[in-house]
């Protein structure tokens, strides 16, 4: 009954995102750092475990007939057709349950991490070599510290001065590539304070690996000071 | 054609008993020399390439520079470790030396079709090792990586001409191979070698050249435009002249993501072939293999290249269709490793040295391809694409499974090729050397990769937490080091000190070990 369900969740797929995130019923913000979590423990799972059926039944098979004496010749029987046909179409039908059921479980995930939630505190970041501008909605700019406010969504829109760049944080599971001519974008959720690695994630040239700097996460009124106070008219007045 | 093969079969000249002659190997069209010509190619690049890659895991050993200063240096050696495993070492080793030496001889043929254009393959093949082993003469040589993404390959100071006219040297030998390979398995077959009684291997082989003869264009065109752009000032990548990045990405990927399996099919054939012999038994659900794992293979190869492109900016729609396909990947090859296993059964296994590679075939390659999964799902694909995980995962599914299939399958047709044996006791010291490396290395990649450190990384400063599983995913590499010197060895004391063998040491069923060790050319009864 069970993979049953998950068949019928697996046609569901192509159903736009927005009446899944409806049916679940709610306007929260979905923790996408969380959900890669529990479906990586999920599929860590599944792959374990048809590991070690696989590695299992091999290593007794590789012990089991192993060459007693000398001239043994090995006696396996021809399948018969039915035998032969039934090798094929089981195990196909298992690993294609398998996969439309991962797959379904992927566009769950996947759909949640490309459609920004509403209310995103946008923030623009342009990866040059070897390095990150950021600019902030009212015109604060930083170079390779991000600071953000805790609590809030935060969409990072990526464009690139120079080559292809990819624009990660580990600790947060997200990245996207920054490609000349195109504006990209990602979203994450900083949950509470503190600092996270910031890093360049596609090849980009001699100083790639020094490419990185950090997403710093402040309490809310923390975070408004900060920006009041680097925001350009301020300096200004 | 058949003026092809006549002149082909005049100019050959006996294998077996002659003295060497320099001459004779230079101009050779015999398909038993043009194999040990790709042989000694191939393991060439494998041997540099490996240089390269203990360079590079030395560096890696330690926080802050080790070997060099010079992060230029590190980017070099792993886009030649790159470019040499795949283009020179793991394509040919298996399209050019399996398939020369086997083709011909398991299918009752006296040689290939077009004998001289196999002697263009292997010296265009050679030519390309040539250039690029010039990287390391050359004043800026190329830091692209193998994959040559622009606009970095245009705006880099490094060379990229000679990333593109090695690829295009290795692409015109492959191509060239494929018309002569194709052309053989259908029209030289011997008498009474019906379809249905082909080994496994050679459908392996035909398919693996199908896709070259589709693919490879496509690559040489992405790395011809890649050139043109840089040298000749076009703007097919260049965004502000309304070019594109991502046209070069998906083209690329669309050779080289079939690469793959041209490399895959061909090493599962060979193991097969081993686990055959070995096991003195027959292919589990042969033919039912050949319909549906490696035609299956085939049919899929074409609509899963943007699996690498997941983050790289295509549209929602490609990502959808991607994951679906990929994750299919899953049923031909979980059914050619059903048909591996099921072979075992009710077998009778002797375990020599070619035995064990495939039975350490059957535990790395099905690391390798559990390891695939995640990557076909986008979601998780997020977070571990460009990461160590990358190379953990193609290493044990790619690098390291084909290469026990290379060494297992060199280590079976020694005795055919020499008329002597090998030493089993070096032959098997050597494996596990390399398996027990192979295992610690790659391992220690993958959970790195897991904890976010990025790929292609000359060092790791972000990531100070790492250095230990670094150090022993170093200590590895020197293991697998090891093993590698432990094979050359046994290699070589097999050609000038082993002990001579009758036609068939393995008691094989297979056609080409009916006829005597090193067969004249002309195969079955010359000329």
């Amino acid at each position: 009954m069970k993979i049953f369900k998950r068949l019928i969740a697996g046609g569901a797929l192509l159903l736009p995102a927005a009446v899944s995130e409806a049916a679940e019923g709610g306007a929260a913000v979905p923790d996408i750092t969380e959900g890669w979590h529990h479906l990586w423990q999920e599929l860590l799972l599944d792959i374990t475990i048809i590991g070690i059926i696989f590695a299992a039944v091999t290593l007794y098979l590789l012990i089991r007939y192993r060459r007693r004496k000398e001239g043994e010749e090995g006696k396996a029987s021809r399948l018969s057709p039915l035998a032969s046909l039934g090798w094929v179409l089981i195990p196909a039908f298992i690993f294609l349950a398998d996969d439309v059921f991962l797959a379904a479980k992927n566009f769950e995930l996947w759909n949640k991490m490309r459609e920004v939630p509403e209310g995103a505190y946008e923030v623009k970041v342009e990866a040059y070599m070897w390095g990150w501008d950021i600019t902030y909605p009212g015109g604060a700019t930083a170079t390779n510290e991000i600071r953000v406010p805790e609590g809030t969504p935060i969409k990072v829109s990526l464009t690139s001065r120079d080559v292809v760049h990819s624009f990660f944080i580990p600790d947060f599971k997200v990245k996207w590539d920054t490609v000349p001519g195109m504006e990209t974008y990602l979203w994450f959720y900083p949950k509470t304070a503190g600092e996270h690695v910031m890093t360049c994630a596609e090849f980009c040239g001699v100083l790639h690996s020094s490419m990185h700097g950090k997403v710093i996460v402040m309490p809310e009124a923390e975070f408004e000071n900060w920006i009041e106070e680097n925001t350009p008219r301020n300096k200004e007045a | 054609m058949s003026s092809t093969m006549v002149t082909g079969s005049v100019e050959t000249h006996h294998a077996a008993g002659s003295g060497f002659s320099l001459k004779e190997w230079v101009f050779t069209t015999d398909h038993k020399r043009v194999a040990v010509l790709y042989m000694v190619g191939a393991f060439a690049a494998f041997l540099v390439a490996g240089i390269m890659a203990i360079l590079m895991r030395t560096e890696l050993a330690s926080l802050g520079p080790t070997v060099t200063d010079n992060p230029s240096a590190y980017n070099t050696w792993l886009y030649f470790h790159g470019a040499a495993m795949i283009l020179g070492y793991q394509i040919p080793a298996l399209t050019g030396f399996f398939a020369n030496y086997y083709v011909p001889l398991m299918i009752g043929a006296k040689d290939v079709a077009f004998p001289r254009v196999n002697a263009l393959s292997v010296w265009l093949f050679w030519m390309g090792i040539v250039v690029a082993l010039l990287t390391f003469v050359i004043p800026d040589p190329p830091d692209i990586m193998w994959t040559g993404y622009p606009p970095y390959s245009i705006i880099t100071g490094g060379n990229t001409a000679f990333y593109t006219f090695t690829v295009l040297l290795m692409g015109f030998s492959s191509i060239a191979a494929g018309v002569n390979f194709i052309t053989t398995i259908i029209y030289m077959r011997a008498p009474g070698m019906t379809w249905s009684k082909l080994n496994i291997f050679i459908w392996c082989t035909l398919a693996a050249f199908i896709i070259q003869i589709i693919f490879v264009p496509v690559l040489g065109v992405a790395v011809t435009m890649l050139s043109l752009d840089k040298y000749l000032g076009t703007h097919f990548f260049n965004a502000a002249a309304g070019g594109s990045a991502l046209i070069y990405e998906n083209l690329f990927w669309f050779y080289s993501h079939p690469a793959v399996y041209v490399i895959f099919l061909p090493a599962v054939g060979l193991i097969y072939e081993i686990v055959a012999t070995f096991a003195r038994n027959r292919i589990f659900n042969h033919m039912k293999m050949v319909y549906y794992g490696i035609f299956g293979v085939l049919a899929l190869t074409g609509v899963v290249w943007a699996h690498h492109l997941y983050t790289a900016g295509i549209p929602n729609w490609m990502v959808l269709i991607h994951v679906f396909t990929t994750l299919m990947i899953s049923i031909p090859v979980g059914l050619l490793m059903i048909g591996l296993v099921g072979t075992l059964y009710k077998g009778s296994i002797q375990y020599a040295t070619p035995m064990l590679y495939a039975a350490g075939f059957l535990f790395l390659f099905l690391i390798g391809g559990l390891t695939g999964i995640p990557n076909a799902m986008s979601a998780i694909y997020m977070h571990l694409t460009d990461t160590y995980w990358m190379p953990g995962h193609f290493h044990y599914v790619m690098a390291v499974s084909m290469t026990t299939a290379i060494l297992g399958g060199t280590y079976y047709v020694l005795p055919k090729m020499t008329g002597r044996m090998y030493s089993e006791t070096l032959g098997k010291l050597g494996f596990f050397l390399f398996f027990i490396g192979v295992n610690i290395t790659f391992m220690f990649t993958l959970i790195m990769g897991v904890k976010g450190l990025p790929r292609r990384y000359y060092d790791y400063q972000q990531f100070p937490e790492l250095e230990w599983m670094q150090q022993w995913a170093t200590i590895g590499s020197y293991i697998i080091l090891l093993g590698a010197l432990v094979v050359l060895v046994s290699w070589l004391h097999c050609v000038f000190f082993g002990k001579k063998v009758g036609p068939n040491p393995w008691g094989s069923r297979s056609l080409e070990w009916t006829h005597a060790p090193r067969p004249p050319s002309g195969n079955f009864g010359g000329r």
